[in-house]
């Protein structure tokens, strides 16, 4: 069985991001890259999926820029067999995300499609439910734990209240959540060997998707701003505020 | 122009959730109806719903995505717009219908501007788009600490049965782990108290945050790092993955105030921190903050409310 892991480059997680004075957009000069962090987990998943003897090969896929290429060498260090990049300098929306992962899919005919529950630039997480709908297969998202028996995978899911476990038939769509694992990282000798695995490169019309966006965003501005308040000296000052409050 | 909301299934009432949405849902200006698949007559009572659509199958009950979105998505000719809560069910179940009905969905929205014009939080809240859709119908998900719940009563909707393709094969669910518990519910409880990774093990997470939450009659949350470390189940987690709560008061004890469990309290209406470092982050967001040692400063909080 193959699995598909697709990755998105994003802003690193530890940078704060600014907002750009003439509400354009965030600003992304100069801000150091790096793969979403939910995606990392689907790459970690798919390689310990292989390790375990349930896949045979992992292909990590990213659409974006040509720089997109450093996210899928990560992968690819982590451990990925080899990267296809569908290379665009337009902000693809989820949906045509979804629809060139579909044509690849159609090509490739993974077992599983491995993949972060929301990147966290646009925090949209609708990629993966829609390739599910346009594949017309099921949907395990939000994954805490997948477990792959036979011709099927139990996904237990992190919902709001509590896990829920559903058993899907292959191939189907696992989305992460934050809890699956702890991703490795990639060490010096395996980036270096990474450089020498295969990439290609397509282009979204090379797989017939229109990328045009559907949304457009007007306006981005900074959150309104929460003003601190008062520090209280000790606890008999914090009970006396809270019952003024009305609190206890 | 008439919207659809899809009511996330909640026993035998109408969720918290739901009802923010029928108010987000009435901000377009058209009619609302629901689509519920179980207690038709208690969503029958919202306030401001004029039609109520029962899909009573046990295919639809569990929440699984791939039997409910053909059922959404076959319903939408009759419709301009189907909105649902953010909750885990909504965010499941939405993207599906919007791919099904080639659109774009528009996800997590704090405010409706226009017919299509929308503003929801990004980069972790970090900053807040406004968005327009060109598509011919709007797909939304609700934030719904972000609206205020329509009535629960007051309503007098008409029902009917719904139906669609029901059981679409691939997927079964096994079961759900629930924590049971008397508690209010962490996303609809007046009083909040939070912990962090400060509280350092299950044992005294339980021991200091129990008894001022039985106190306080108070839901139970934490953040990202007390869930990570596995003091408590994932579905305490409060922040921008986790749970997005906007309680009266929040009091997050030991918890630093990192940007994603910032973005899931902010907005609360008073938020209390107890933290012993003077310069961690929770405390310019905090109305109320005390510099203190978690350990003494608790369990005398406790007795003396």
């Amino acid at each position: 069985m193959k699995i598909l892991v697709p990755v998105k480059r994003v802003i690193d997680y530890n940078v704060k991001p600014r907002v750009k004075s003439d509400g354009s957009g965030v600003d992304l000069a100069n801000v150091k890259m790096s793969m979403n962090p939910f995606d990392e987990i689907a790459v970690e998943e798919a390689l310990r999926l292989k390790e375990a003897g349930k896949a045979e090969e992992v292909v990590a896929v990213s659409v974006g820029p040509a720089k997109a290429q450093e996210t899928l060498r990560t992968a690819l260090a982590m451990g990925a067999d080899r990267a296809i990049l569908v290379e665009t300098d337009e902000l693809v929306e989820p949906l045509a995300v979804a629809k060139i992962l579909k044509a690849i899919a159609a090509e490739e005919e993974p077992g599983i499609v491995m993949l972060g529950k929301q990147a966290i630039d646009d925090d949209s997480n609708q990629t993966g439910q829609m390739l599910a709908a346009l594949m017309e297969r099921p949907q395990g998202t939000f994954a805490s734990k997948v477990e792959i028996d036979g011709d099927s995978v139990s996904v237990t899911r992190e919902v709001d209240g509590g896990l829920e476990t559903v058993k899907l038939t292959l191939p189907a769509i696992v989305t992460t959540d934050l809890r699956l694992n702890e991703p490795r990282y990639a060490s010096l000798p395996n980036i270096m060997k990474a450089k020498k695995k295969p990439l290609d490169t397509k282009t979204p019309a090379d797989y017939g998707v229109d990328v045009a966006p559907r949304l457009t965003t007007t306006n981005v501005s900074e959150p309104p701003v929460r003003q601190a308040g008062e520090i209280v000296e000790d606890v008999d000052a914090l009970v006396a505020k809270l019952k003024s409050m009305g609190v206890a | 122009m008439t919207t659809l909301v899809f009511a996330e299934p909640h026993g035998d009432s109408v969720s918290d959730a739901t009802l923010a949405t029928v108010t987000a849902a009435a901000a377009l200006g058209g009619p609302v109806h629901v689509l519920a698949t179980a207690a038709g007559d208690a969503h029958a009572a919202i306030a401001g719903v004029e039609k109520v659509l029962v899909a009573d199958d046990a295919a639809y009950a569990n929440g699984l995505a791939e039997n409910l979105a053909p059922l959404i998505a076959g319903l939408m000719d009759g419709y301009d717009a189907v909105l649902a809560p953010a909750t885990t069910t909504g965010k499941n179940v939405l993207p599906r219908v919007a791919a099904l009905l080639d659109v774009m969905q528009v996800s997590d929205i704090i405010s409706v501007e226009g017919p299509k014009t929308f503003t929801r939080p990004i980069y972790a809240g970090n900053a807040i788009a406004t968005v327009e859709s060109s598509d011919p119908k709007l797909v939304i998900t609700v934030r719904t600490t972000a609206f205020d719940k329509a009535e629960a009563t007051g309503g007098s909707a008409s029902t009917e049965a719904a139906s669609g393709p029901g059981d679409a094969g691939a997927s079964e669910f096994v079961k759900l782990d629930a924590v049971k518990s008397d508690r209010p519910e962490l996303t609809s409880a007046g009083i909040v108290v939070s912990g962090g990774r400060a509280l350092k093990d299950s044992e005294t997470f339980e021991q200091y945050i129990t008894p001022l939450a039985d106190k306080l009659g108070a839901a139970i949350g934490a953040s990202r790092a007390a869930v990570d470390a596995g003091y408590v189940p994932n579905d305490y987690q409060v922040g921008q993955t986790g749970k997005i709560v906007a309680p009266e008061v929040y009091i997050a004890i030991g918890i630093s105030g990192a940007i994603q469990h910032l973005a899931g309290m902010k907005d609360s209406k008073t938020i209390v921190a107890i933290n012993k470092d003077p310069d961690a982050p929770i405390f310019q967001v905090a109305d109320i903050g005390l510099v203190a040692d978690l350990f003494n400063a608790v369990p005398e909080l406790t007795e003396k409310l």
